[in-house]
């Protein structure tokens, strides 16, 4: 049945329903987005401030972060040391500033290659079913038996100290989480009448796997990485303070927090405020706009 | 029901036996063996001593006969020797178990009792100042790590009460108010983290019962709103609750591994880190698996609650 080219486009339309049926800019998008959606918007700024603070921490860093002065050993805040310096006399402002990068990098590295193979696993595991799909199922639920920090722990501390392996360990226990994530909105989505359409037109498996629901997924997707980018930095957090993350001389929150903190703590309670609170700032910020974005975008789960 | 429950339990009992293998290949795949990282602070070790450590630890056999024996130890409930303390790693943990169950109790207790009330208010208030108060209350909690939330609390402590925690263990014989102090604190670091999930969940499930019939009912017969909130609504609004506090109580052993740290309980998570760090493997597989039964036991026990609060569930098998 072909349609003339002429047909549904001579239809004069009103200007008013022209511009009702237009594509909104990103600009009113983004204006709806921060008026419905004040607190998430909050969030998203928290965040774009602190990728900036890591992209450009060579910039607005005042000392060497890993320079050591004897001569600061624990000073206090001041106009020379603007968050006071640690224990070995290294600027506490520069090195939180670096430490952005740090968490950054490892938490959306780790949350896009859990979210990655996770999404991969799920959507075939959704979309094959049966069997392959209870196997994958109860592979999964293995993963998920352990809390996510203990499986981490175990993880970096077998693969060795460095940023990579820290990576992946907080990536392995994401998969399963993604990968739920994922299968269940493929097995809604399988079941549309336009996958049934493909189908019915011949089109190969992998092709409606990939063309015509793997991109259907992209809000529970988006919505999957913001929650577990917060969860991420909080691991990463947790694993360097115990020594079991980013290897010195990284600047790394967790790792400024770790025994040296807690030893002059007393002496020097700027050591343990400050990467406290950048990590809780960089966790409630990513928190903060997953909700949004899981409100705008996936609005069955509006409210959980 | 009894189906379902030894449905349950096939599960349980084959996905320990799936973690258990993951550990065991995990710990083996790691570069460098035992060995190399036990004695490479000692500096040279001969041949032949490598040899013999390995056969006194038994990891020159092949995989799976170590693996086998590892199983086999477990379940007769040998849980091998640790390195560090040179005794059977029971002896060493057993005391620690009841240290760390107890703060994992205080802890789902002030999670539960700050977040379901938290939970409930925010949603019968629903988008008035105090509901945000609240959700940023529980956000808040959400994003601060436990370990931090403790520190900061043992300094505010000593910085504005001149009191310093006591540092090594106390049992309540001893003296049992510095026992609850000591417990307090930690449990409260902990416990307010899980409180903001279950305060959300709380509030989610409570404003979608709220939009029932029945409850429109329950308030057209000119029930009061007490009547109405904690009869009604909350009595159906509390299953997937149930679900997240169980949930919880998993992740709360991963929070408890470094708050043990930060307060100095001897428990069986500050154990495990420190047992991570020597690379005291056998016993960091076993303490693995035990944290694993502990979790499975734990949702084996909700999805029996749920029988217990759902008649549903009891009904439809």
């Amino acid at each position: 049945m072909a349609v003339s080219p002429a047909g549904p486009a001579a239809v004069e339309l009103p200007a008013t329903a022209r511009a009702a049926l237009a594509r909104p800019s990103a600009v009113t998008v983004l204006g709806r987005f921060i008026r419905k959606k004040p607190l998430g918007a909050a969030g998203g700024f928290i965040m774009i401030v602190i990728t900036l603070t890591a992209i450009f921490a060579n910039v607005v860093e005042t000392h060497d972060p890993i320079a050591t002065d004897a001569a600061q050993t624990l000073s206090r805040p001041s106009a020379e040391h603007w968050l006071g310096a640690d224990h070995l006399g290294r600027d506490v402002y520069s090195r939180v500033v670096h430490g952005a990068r740090v968490s950054l990098i490892v938490g959306i590295a780790s949350t896009v290659l859990g979210s990655f193979f996770g999404g991969i696993i799920g959507l075939l595991s959704g979309y094959i079913g049966g069997k392959t799909d209870l196997i994958t199922q109860r592979v999964l639920d293995i993963l998920q038996g352990l809390p996510l920090l203990v499986l981490a722990m175990v993880m970096s501390a077998a693969l060795g100290a460095s940023i990579q392996n820290v990576v992946i360990a907080i990536s392995v226990p994401i998969i399963p989480r993604a990968a739920r994530v994922i299968r269940a909105s493929v097995l809604s989505i399988r079941e549309m009448q336009y996958v049934e359409a493909a189908r019915a037109v011949g089109a190969r498996h992998l092709r409606i796997a990939f063309r015509h629901i793997l991109p259907n997924t992209i809000g529970p997707f988006i919505v999957l990485m913001t929650a577990q980018l917060g969860s991420a930095i909080l691991v990463e957090a947790t694993l360097s303070f115990l020594g079991l993350g980013v290897p010195e001389p990284y600047p790394s929150w967790g790792r400024m927090l770790s025994v040296s903190a807690a030893e002059y703590a007393q002496k020097a309670p700027h050591l343990v405020l400050f990467p406290g609170f950048a990590i809780s700032l960089a966790v409630f910020g990513s928190n903060l706009l997953g909700d949004a974005l899981r409100d705008t975008l996936d609005p069955r789960l509006r409210g959980a | 029901m009894k189906t379902y429950l030894f449905q349950r339990l096939g599960i349980a009992v084959l996905t320990l036996f799936g973690m258990s293998v993951v550990i065991f290949l995990l710990l083996r795949l790691a570069p460098g063996d035992i060995v190399d990282i036990l004695f490479s602070t000692g500096g040279y070790v001969s041949d032949a001593d490598r040899t013999e450590i390995m056969k006194e630890l038994g990891i020159d056999k092949p995989l799976t006969v170590q693996y086998m024996e590892w199983i086999r130890n477990f379940l007769r409930g040998d849980l091998g020797k640790s390195y560090r303390y040179d005794q059977p790693a029971w002896d060493v943990i057993r005391p620690l178990i009841p240290v760390t169950l107890e703060l994992a109790v205080l802890s789902t207790l002030v999670a539960v009792f700050l977040g379901v009330p938290t939970g409930v208010i925010s949603a019968i208030r629903q988008d008035t100042p105090l509901d945000y108060v609240l959700r940023v209350f529980s956000l808040a909690g959400l994003a601060m790590p436990a370990f931090w939330l403790g520190m900061v609390i043992i300094l505010g402590l000593v910085s504005y009460l001149r009191w310093i925690p006591p540092v090594t263990y106390v049992s309540p014989r001893e003296n049992l108010w510095l026992h609850a102090v000591q417990f307090g604190l930690p449990a409260l670091a902990v416990g307010y983290r899980s409180s903001a999930l279950i305060m959300r969940i709380t509030r989610s499930a409570l404003l979608e019962v709220m939009r029932e019939d029945y409850i429109r009912t329950a308030w057209a017969k000119g029930q009061s709103e007490r009547i109405v909130i904690w009869r009604h609504a909350l009595q159906n609004a509390i299953l997937p609750v149930v679900t997240v506090i169980g949930i919880e109580f998993a992740f709360l052993i991963g929070g408890l591994v470094v708050t043990e740290n930060v307060f100095n309980l001897p428990g069986v998570a500050r154990f495990l880190v420190q047992a991570i760090l020597w690379r005291d493997y056998p016993i960091v597989q076993n303490l693995v698996m035990f944290i694993a039964v502990v979790v499975i036991l734990s949702n084996l026990f909700v999805d029996m609650l749920y029988g217990f609060l759902d008649p549903r569930v009891r009904v439809g098998g």
